[in-house]
């Protein structure tokens, strides 16, 4: 319950924690939300001799649609992804998975960019922005890069940050007309992470049909998972009973469970199928306007 | 051992403390300003009863660094009764039996604090939702769910 | 003047709002981790992360060099204090320290002591201890099989892991009846092992006083007398100079039962150093740990006729006690009350054998929210009545309302021994099957069938056993279960009164003022009630086992009773009547036929002080050792409908009716609250709450983030109603209520979900019911 001793370092702006970064190397943890960190620290499974809290550094909270595209800053909470009018409006699939994740005390605190840059594949929003097709923005000494989320994540708690980086935002295409989103998520009681979750996104075209489809699977794999297959054997098609069951099975194909605390591995593989299937039949209705 | 200053405003009074770095808001709270009020029932932050709000937003004091909280303002269960006169939520769980034991009771009025101020008027299930990160073992929560209901009630009449 | 009545003093059968609250509403609640003690020191275990190994060797040197650090105490330094082992409650023998080798993952090797929590914890993590590793014995039916490791080597004769054999019932008219049986069925089932978690984990401050002698312990104990008894009997700490304070506690459920390492190495480090000494247990402590319940693994089998008629019972039960045999059950009864199997039925014949095993896995077998292994026992007679119902094809509630005893066979001597004190099980059945609408549900599930659509309804009509003694036949370590009240009125005419139970949020402080309200007349807000302090509350056995309202509420009448007595002859006086005109009516002492002359109880009370009768001793006081005759035998009817979603085995409770039989409610706000909360665990113990081993007996989910506690979301809404059937041996007929939801809640969950899935030829599904769980059985039926 009493982490191990560290020096603490509050940078007041993004140039000054990366410099801390690069100085401290290996040595040093960045601390935003808080939620996966100090409790691996509380635990004494994580010791690092340098914290960077980042939580002070002005000008990463905000939350903007921009040249096409949704901007989440490194310090917005799931709180405020909750609380947002646009999320609301323009991307279900977000705001299903943010209510699900652990509770409103976590929620206020933990970030977006922290929940997918702990590498953890049983965290929610990797398997949403894989769906969604996101883009990381990563400073860090060498500078700014772009890396699209499928080159993110590396193995389990690695990403492709290096150690002198910072995730500083989200960056997420506004969907066409006509597209919708839902995360399905089975928990062992709420505000667990995931036994199997599933993350569906969908653009129909103007004869309804699937134009494309993006699917993202939490926990189901040493990483996140994206059911290209899946994905793909969507588009051009029709919604419809068929179309959705062999995305599913693609999906379930696609997924590597292995059987643990949360249930076996035959289950795990059954869910991907029957959770993929209920998550693109709401995100069909959402993009046909529905609920 | 290297230490250093701490100063929260809690409970609308500045207060300050010499702690190292590590040193967990909770233990700031209870160890050094003695405000046992907040409790500590898990090493997980699972259990929510070191509920507190930071600058007005709930939060685990158990997962936060009192170092972080420099400078800004921490509300707990000793702040809930204003001018001698309890909180109509501190009403209503005497009220509608909405403790046991009393362990859970701090957290869980501080998250009920917050759900009503974002939603004066819940329904139970989003009482419930609103909840759902501070765990009682002793009440079922029902009456933890009519405890806020008649603090809801309270209130709105009060703003009326 | 207003006319006195319960209403107005807030007596038996009033909703009063709980004294208790106002300091826990306000965050003045003093729990156990509140005392700071000037100049305290505070200890941490170093704990085994193997589940049976030997320890070559304990290297301290390091945890030593880290600043702050005073002492690491290990099994040698307590050897020489002859502290190194202490009895647990059931006789056995547990190491304090892990000497020669450890026998379960977390147990306690080494205790760091220092001058802060941070330090000690710093210390405990640089303590070194070599280890090589033992064959681990985690399965209870392994451990008995020839040439299986014998893990107690250190009890001398000890030649396997078998502890002992307990037997209820005659077995061979029971073997006869089941050689005549029209209709036999069996079920093996486990009841898992599970952890309490009381919110609140536990921990002491021991402060030693050189000077005085005196040593204060304030302890998270259910029991404070009789732990401090305990701690006289194996420590150098004697009884007069000791004192336990059992503060608030954040809740016990046989938690806080047991005597743990961690109290008598606090009481050693503060003896030693001449400093208090303060240790509160991690939450992974406190699961990895301390008392564990339940972990029976039992076969049932039930005789009957072709029409129902059920004949006999059977039951072989393997108990799992983990390392130690430290489980919580009176000393003459190993396998506590489980003979109470025989459950809310008339039955002729039972046999019940018990045989408990050694594992290298933590000690326990606390009373989790039951008297003493009552849930095990309800659990597989109400699954199996269901059994019988399938094989019978008859509906669940007829095939109970056959075999219920008759309220006219009360009391009734069960087949095993019990007198069971009263009840009328159809009554109260009739009204949960009128609240639930159950025909009704029974159309609505056929209807859903032919749709492939899953419901069940799952009934349990169960029987609690609770509130020993009596004392001849029930005692812990010899200490006779019964318990003390005593009362003083002061001359004003308030009253504090005292107990020798403990509270852990049950309320005592304002039911135990109920009663005392209603025996005296005088207003509950004028009563004050303390427990917990052993310098001040007379002795008694504690809290657990639901027997606070049936021995001390009991001793609280018979105390005031008491009092009522004297009393009555010091009105007489001032009366100017002889006693024999006194009575005691509307709460006062009034002159036979003459209303308007009377004394209240205050102004007797100020009389007893100041005007008594020549011959009389002064004061209006009573002490009470309350010895009951018999147990209670609270009861009820649950009835459960769930509806599972067929492709993933979710399940979610749509209603669930409780209808409870404590006999007389003293406040029902606060008997409703014991009814939730004991439903809610018993709904957490049906779906989720397990503690989990792999093969080298390593705890999987030792922690709050995988031992499953359900949010408020997961929870169900609870409708409770009851019935009143007076307890005809208690003084104010009262009968105890803390747990008969969490007894009798499992098996209706368990038989809602069985029962869904009976058409497809389900008979059982073992607890907790994970959605896997359901899944697996529809995917092998084909229809997942």
């Amino acid at each position: 319950m009493i982490p191990p001793s560290f020096e603490y370092h509050a940078p007041g702006s993004l140039a000054d924690a990366i410099g801390l970064l690069k100085q401290h190397g290996d040595e040093a943890k960045i601390l935003s939300g808080g939620h996966s960190l100090v409790p691996l620290m509380k635990m004494r499974f994580a010791a690092p001799a340098h914290i960077v809290d980042i939580n002070d550094i002005p000008g990463l909270d905000y939350l903007k649609e921009e040249g096409g595209h949704l901007r989440i800053g490194a310090l917005v909470r799931e709180a405020d992804l909750e609380a947002s009018a646009v999320i609301a409006a323009k991307f279900p699939l977000i705001l299903d998975a943010t209510k699900l994740i652990a509770d409103p005390q976590v929620r206020n605190r933990a970030t977006i960019a922290g929940n997918l840059a702990h590498g953890d594949p049983a965290n929610d929003h990797p398997a949403v922005m894989l769906a969604l097709d996101a883009e990381l923005v990563i400073e860090g000494s060498g500078g700014e890069r772009v890396v699209p989320i499928t080159k993110f994540f590396v193995d389990t708690f690695e990403t492709a940050l290096a150690s002198d980086e910072v995730l500083k935002e989200v960056r997420i295409p506004i969907p066409p007309a006509k597209s919708g989103g839902a995360y399905f998520k089975l928990e062992r009681r709420v505000g667990d992470f995931a036994i199997v979750g599933v993350a569906a996104q969908v653009s129909l075209d103007g004869a309804g049909n699937i134009q494309s489809a993006g699917i993202g699977l939490t926990n189901v794999g040493p990483m996140p998972i994206k059911a290209e297959a899946a994905e793909a054997s969507l588009a051009g098609k029709a919604p419809n009973d068929a179309t959705l069951q062999q995305a599913g099975q693609l999906a379930a194909d696609a997924s590597k469970p292995v059987t643990d605390n949360r249930a076996p591995e035959d289950y795990k593989r059954a869910m991907v199928k029957e959770l993929t299937i209920r998550a693109l039949r709401r995100a069909v209705s959402r993009a046909e306007g529905g609920n | 051992m290297s230490t250093v200053n701490v100063t929260v405003t809690v409970n609308g009074v500045e207060r300050s403390a010499e702690v190292e770095p590590r040193t967990l808001l909770v233990y700031f709270l209870r160890d050094h300003l003695r405000l046992t009020g907040t409790h500590i029932g898990c090493d997980t932050s699972n259990c929510g009863a070191c509920t507190v709000m930071l600058d007005g937003k709930i939060i685990k004091s158990c997962t936060l660094f009192a170092v972080q909280a420099n400078g800004k303002s921490v509300k707990t269960v000793e702040g809930l009764a204003e001018n001698g006169k309890l909180h109509p939520i501190q009403e209503g769980f005497k009220e509608e039996h909405g403790l046991q034991c009393g362990f859970c009771t701090p957290g869980m009025m501080l998250s009920a604090l917050e759900l009503l101020q974002k939603n004066p008027h819940p329904s139970e299930d989003e009482i419930r939702w609103g909840i759902s990160g501070n765990l009682c073992r002793c009440t079922g929560y029902q009456n933890i769910v009519k405890a806020i209901q008649y603090a809801a009630d309270k209130m709105a009449k009060g703003e009326a | 003047m207003a006319e006195t009545t319960s209403e107005s003093l807030g007596g038996i059968g009033q909703s009063v709002k709980r004294k208790e609250d106002l300091r826990f509403i306000q965050g003045k609640g003093k729990y156990i981790e509140d005392f700071y003690l000037p100049n305290m020191v505070y200890g941490v275990f170093v704990r085994s992360i193997f589940a049976h190994a030997k320890i070559n060797s304990i290297n301290s040197d390091a945890a030593l060099k880290v600043p702050g650090v005073v002492a690491v105490l290990t099994e040698k330094d307590l050897a020489g204090v002859n502290l190194a082992w202490m009895p647990t409650l059931a006789g056995d023998t547990q190491a304090v320290l892990a000497g020669e080798k450890v026998l379960f993952q977390s147990q306690e090797v080494a205790f760091v002591v220092a001058e802060t929590q941070a330090a000690a914890v710093d210390g405990a993590s640089l303590v070194e201890v070599d280890y090589e590793e033992l064959p681990v014995v985690v399965d209870p039916f392994k451990a008995m099989e020839p040439g299986a490791p014998v893990l107690r080597t250190d009890k001398e004769g000890q030649k396997d892991n078998h502890i002992f054999t307990w037997e209820a019932g005659d077995k061979a008219k029971t073997e006869k009846a089941f050689q005549d049986a029209e209709v036999t069925v069996s079920q093996k089932t486990h009841y898992p092992r599970c952890h309490p978690a009381p919110l609140e984990t536990c921990g002491c401050v021991v402060d030693h006083n050189a000077f005085t002698g005196r040593t204060d312990i304030f302890m998270t104990s259910q029991a404070p007398h009789a732990h401090r008894t305990i701690f006289a009997l194996i420590s150098p700490f004697k009884e007069h100079t000791t004192r336990i304070v059992a503060p608030d506690i954040g809740g016990g459920f046989g938690n806080k039962v047991p005597v743990y390492p961690g109290y008598v190495l606090s009481a050693v480090a503060s003896l030693v150093l001449g400093r208090p000494c303060k240790w509160i247990e991690t939450r992974s402590e406190n699961i990895q740990s301390t008392g564990f319940a339940r972990d029976y693994h039992s076969e049932i089998e039930l005789a009957a006729t072709k029409d129902g008629k059920i004949t006999a019972l059977r039951v072989k039960t393997t108990a799992d006690h983990g390392a130690f045999d430290a489980q919580a059950s009176p000393s003459k009864w190993p396998a506590g009350l489980f003979s109470i199997c025989t459950g809310s039925y008339d039955i002729a014949d039972a046999h019940v054998q018990v045989d408990a095993v050694y594992t290298n896995k933590a000690p326990g077998g606390v009373a989790y929210r039951c008297s003493f292994r009552v849930t095990e026992a309800v659990y597989i007679m109400e699954r199996a009545v269901d059994l019988l119902a399938v094989k019978l094809n008859m509906d669940p509630v007829q095939l109970r309302k056959k075999n219920f005893i008759k309220p006219e066979q009360f009391p009734y001597k069960s087949t095993t021994g019990w007198e069971y004190d009263s009840g009328d099980y159809e009554k109260t059945m009739n009204v949960a099957l009128e609240a639930v609408g159950y025909d009704q549900l029974r159309k609505e599930q056929a209807e859903k069938r032919s749709r492939g659509e899953l419901m069940g309804i799952g009934i349990s009509s169960f029987t609690e056993i609770v509130g020993a003694g009596p004392r001849k036949q029930f005692d812990i370590l010899g200490l006779s279960m019964n318990d003390g009240a005593e009362i003083r009125v002061h001359p004003t005419g308030t009253v504090m009164a005292r107990f020798g139970v403990k509270s852990q949020g049950q309320g005592h402080e304002t039911t135990f003022a109920q009663i005392l309200a209603e025996e005296l007349g005088i207003p509950e807000a004028d009563i004050i009630v303390e427990e917990g302090d052993t310098d001040t509350a007379p002795y008694g056995l504690g809290t657990y086992g639901s027997r606070s309202t049936p021995v001390a509420g009991a001793a609280a009448a018979i105390a005031a009773r008491k009092i009522r007595d004297k009393a009555q002859k010091i009105a007489a006086h001032m009366l100017e009547v002889s006693e024999a005109d006194i009575e005691w009516k509307d709460y006062k002492f009034q002159v036979k036929g003459v209303p308007g002359k009377a004394k209240t109880m205050a102004e007797v009370a100020f009389a007893a002080y100041t005007a008594i009768p020549d011959g009389m001793e002064a004061g209006l006081e009573a002490v009470t050792y309350y010895d009951p005759p018999n147990f209670t035998f609270p009861y009820g009817t649950y009835i459960c409908v769930v509806d599972i979603d067929s492709k993933t085995g979710e399940y979610k409770i749509r209603k669930f009716v409780a209808v409870d039989d404590c006999g007389i409610v003293i406040n029902p706000m606060i008997v409703e609250g014991q009814i939730h909360g004991g439903l809610t665990e018993g709904f957490a113990i049906a779906t989720m709450q397990e503690i989990r081993f792999d093969e080298g007996g390593n705890i999987l989910n030792g922690n709050f983030m995988d031992y499953m506690l359900p949010t408020a979301v997961d929870t169900p809404h609870w409708d409770l109603d009851r019935t009143v059937t007076p307890c005809p041996h208690h003084p104010i007929g009262a009968k105890g209520i803390g747990e008969s939801a969490n007894v009798g809640s499992p098996p209706a969950i368990v038989n809602a979900i069985v029962d869904a899935l009976s058409h497809l030829g389900v008979t059982n599904i073992e607890m907790p019911v994970s959605p896997w769980k359901i899944w697996r059985i529809l995917h092998e039926k084909g229809v997942a």
